[in-house]
Formats: structure tokens, sequence, C-alpha cells
């Protein structure tokens, strides 16, 4: 049975598209066949991140409204054979968006794929919203900062009251918290809200801890996902939130700052 | 004071205060999340009718809704000034 997981935070610029594009391409890699949906219209960026814009023919809003079969919106990743990516609209104004419609395509993309990632819009709108309606997980991107805890919390409400799962009274949503932009080492001076700060305000389960990394902006700059950035820490970081999601036990690592040596310190390195 | 202070460990960071005052937000918001949408209005009603007979301040009416399976309460707390006659 297929999964649906929203990636999702309230706040903007905290890395949900970012995420969504490395825990898609993480189930892929573990050969899962994974779609991953842009769900910003307007202002689309995934396609970007994942370094397919230029293959951009038909997107979810021609799709919703019948322009367009789904096999010739989605666009296959040209590294991963199990990743497919239907952008958003980059034209239509937001109500595009049907919540028939999005139904309507999800059902379709069911029948395929293992699991279904969808990538939110910041805010609390219709995008956002239609964003996590229908889904069976939440991947919730927080940064250690207090607009962003305060914002995903927010998020977790409506998770808990809107989505269709509250609505049919169905098991409820099942929430992960993906800590990104973590800096132990402001964590380490008292200037950065630590990991179990952060847990215990929003009290969800830990998938993952994402640390600050020059490679993330290296990555999307070559339109990589970061997962795929072999050797950074983000990308180890980001295929053990995967291996966690699927079940597996993975040791919480980036946590601690990394020991200088003394000619590194000598260097100012 | 003052003499204690220098043997206390270094002043802790601003990330103790930002984890102070989001425990205080996100448990005010927590609250009011299950809470009728009237109710902000409601509140200020009330509190314009009060306020034509007693000088009161905006958080001395609390308003609270619970809920269980039969039913739902209102709960509402008026502290009026002491000073008051």
């Amino acid at each position: 049975m297929a999964e649906i997981i929203v990636v999702t935070s309230g706040k903007g610029g905290v890395g949900k598209t970012t995420s969504s594009a490395s825990f898609a391409a993480g189930l892929a890699l573990r050969g899962h066949k994974t779609a991953v949906i842009d769900f910003d219209v307007g202002l689309r960026n995934l396609d970007l991140v994942l370094g397919c814009e230029r293959r951009v023919v038909y997107d979810l809003v021609n799709v919703i409204q019948d322009e367009a079969k789904l096999h010739q919106a989605l666009i296959r990743d040209k590294r991963l054979e199990n990743l497919y990516i239907l952008p958003a609209s980059q034209t239509r104004d937001k109500d595009a968006l049907t919540a028939e419609g999005v139904e309507r395509v999800l059902n379709e993309l069911k029948e395929e794929f293992d699991y279904i990632v969808c990538d939110s819009p910041a805010g609390i709108e219709r995008g956002a919203f239609l964003a996590l309606y229908h889904a069976d997980q939440a991947v919730v991107v927080v940064n250690p900062e207090v607009s962003s805890v305060r914002d995903s919390d927010r998020i977790l409400g409506i998770l808990a009251s809107k989505s269709k799962r509250a609505e049919e009274n169905a098991e409820p949503v099942k929430e992960h918290l993906l800590l990104t932009r973590y800096s132990p080492e402001k964590v380490e001076k008292g200037d950065m809200l630590s990991v179990d700060d952060v847990l215990e305000i929003l009290g969800i389960p830990l998938l993952g801890v994402i640390p600050e990394s020059e490679a993330v902006l290296q990555s999307s700059n070559a339109g990589v996902p970061v997962i795929l950035q072999e050797g950074s820490h983000a990308a180890e970081a980001y295929k053990d939130a995967v291996a966690r999601y699927l079940g597996e036990e993975r040791e919480m690592r980036f946590l601690q700052p990394e020991k200088k040596g003394l000619f590194k310190r000598l260097l100012g390195g | 004071m003052g003499l204690l202070d220098l043997f206390r460990k270094k002043p802790a960071g601003s990330a103790q205060t930002a984890k102070e005052r989001l425990r205080i937000i996100v448990a005010q918001e927590r609250a009011q999340r299950n809470t009728p949408d009237y109710l902000p209005v409601l509140k200020r009603e009330i509190l314009e009718v009060i306020r034509r007979y007693v000088q009161v301040d905006s958080d001395a009416i609390q308003i609270n809704v619970e809920k269980d399976d039969q039913q739902e309460v209102l709960e509402l707390s008026i502290s009026l000034p002491t000073d008051e006659r």
C-alpha cells in the first residue's frame, strides 16, 4: 500500500524543499519507487533543487485540470531510476489546486508508487493545507530557532485537527521531527536550542538531525539532492533519517562539535 | 546575589531564554487551539460590558471551554480590582 508523506514546517526557508528532495531521493536509493510532488503553485523550486527545471513540460495543475495525463507530467530523475518528480505550476494562481483534483492525482500515483512525498509550501494557506490533507505520515522540518519551532507546533495542531485522518477519526497522521541547520558549536556555546530542547517543546519523535553544512548550498547550486553528495555530513544524516523512517535503528550522529586537532586550530580552521 | 553570582557557572546563553519563551507561547497556543472561533470576540464584548461598571484590565477575564463526551462548559472568570468599591 502506497504511503503519502508530507514534508511541512509552517515557516519558510527552513529546508522543506531540500529535505523533500533528499528524503524522496533517499527512499528511491533504498529501492522504493517514489514520487515527489511540489505543492508550491506559483513559486516552484523542487525542479531546480533536483536539477530537472529544463525538463518540465506539464505540471500538477495541468494534470488536475485534465490538460495532461499524469505520466506526461511526471519527470523521471536522471540519476535515480526509482525517483519521479511532479512539478508545481509556475504561472497559475493558488486557487488552481482543488481538493478533488489533488485527491485524484494522489490516488492515481498510489497505484504505481510505494511512497508519495508532498513538498508543502510555507504558510498555512490552501497549498499547505492540500499538501498535508491526505498525509499518512508527516515530516515536520524545524530549525532550532524560536519562530520555526512555534510555527511547526501550529502545523502539528492543523495535522491533528484538519487532516483527512483527523476528519475521518482514523488513526492520526504519524509525526516525525526533522531538525535541520543544526550547529553543535552554537548549541555548545548556549546560543542555539539543542535537540533535547526542541524535542521537549514539540513532543514528537525525532527522525533526524541534519547539521548545518556547506554541502546543502553547493548541491542546490548544482541541482543535485544533497543526499547524493557523497561524504558530506548532511548526506549521511539524511540517509540515517530515511533508514529510521523505514524502521531501522540508527544512532544520532553529528550532534557534537567536531574536535579540532592542534594543527587545525593553529591554522584557525 | 552579588557574591553568590561569582560562583555560578558562566551565564546561560540566549538559547535558555528562547526555550523559556517558547515553552510559554506554545502552551498558550495549544490551549487556544481547540476553542471556538468566536471566543476572542466574546471576550472583548464581555470586557466592554464590564468596563461600563468597573475598570478592569484586559487580562482580568479568563475564558475556558472544557469538553467532555456529554457536554461543553464555558467557564468565565473575572477578577475585579481590589480597591474598587
